[in-house]
């Protein structure tokens, strides 16, 4: 063992004193949402390259209540990144100038959700159009 | 000067926090809510002979693939820096950890893409 140990300042608990951090951690955390669906996705294309009888199996467990209310708290984080995602666009993309003048970060934040209600709506038509 | 391979991460991770904010409430809410129950959309909106047609076309191919891969790419770089918030120290084994099994995911859903076949 080295006898050198150098004073490291715990982290434990640190973004818990300012409002700020903490939707910093809430932000940063719906990642592990992203991951959870991401990960219900390819284990249905895993069971549908598999074929019949695993794509059925796959269904039924998506129709679980326990699946059901999973997806609906996964539904209420993943709305959540979309809000945060575009809160912070302003601080994550160039500035933006439009004739001359510096585009707000109100309406680049705006836009953004607008954009996302949008493409929400624009997937929702397309799959009603689909639908059997 | 060795090139870095940061912009390559970060760019996967705004391509996929953008895909994911675009359409990601509205894609848990139609495989996880609405075909589930009936709501809105019909039960066997994603049958098996359906989700086959889907997953065989070029477009819907390139859907599926796109928003596995850029949603896990997303999720493990994030979750990568959250470490150090959380006051794990990470290093090369960790970048190998969240990005190999980004990688891993990635290859599974392509190798499950072309099983399905065109």
């Amino acid at each position: 063992m080295s006898a050198r140990r150098p004073y490291m300042r715990p982290m434990r608990g640190w973004w818990r004193r300012d409002p700020f951090f903490v939707r910093y951690m809430i932000r940063e955390a719906t990642a592990l949402i992203v991951a959870a669906y991401a990960l219900v996705l390819l284990a249905g294309v895993l069971c549908l390259a598999q074929g019949e009888a695993a794509w059925n199996g796959w269904l039924t467990q998506l129709r679980s209540p326990v699946s059901i209310v999973l997806h609906v708290l996964m539904l209420a984080v993943m709305i959540y990144h979309t809000y945060s995602w575009f809160e912070i666009m302003p601080k994550t993309m160039p500035a933006l100038f439009v004739g001359g003048k510096r585009v707000t970060a109100t309406t680049i934040t705006m836009s953004g959700l607008a954009a996302a209600v949008a493409a929400a709506a624009a997937l929702l038509a397309l799959a009603w159009m689909l639908r059997p | 000067m060795k090139r870095s391979n940061a912009p390559v991460f970060w760019g996967l991770f705004g391509a996929g926090g953008m895909l994911s904010a675009l359409l990601g409430p509205m894609l848990v809410f139609i495989t996880g809510i609405a075909v589930p129950l009936g709501l809105v959309l019909p039960r066997d909106f994603m049958s098996y002979p359906r989700m086959l047609a889907f997953a065989q076309h070029w477009a819907g191919k390139s859907f599926v693939f796109a928003v596995i891969a850029l949603f896990i790419w997303h999720a493990a770089h994030r979750i990568f820096h959250s470490l150090h918030d959380v006051g794990i120290r990470t290093g090369a084994v960790a970048k190998l950890i969240f990005y190999g099994a980004a990688l891993l995911v990635t290859l599974l859903t392509l190798r499950a893409l072309l099983v399905i076949g065109f």
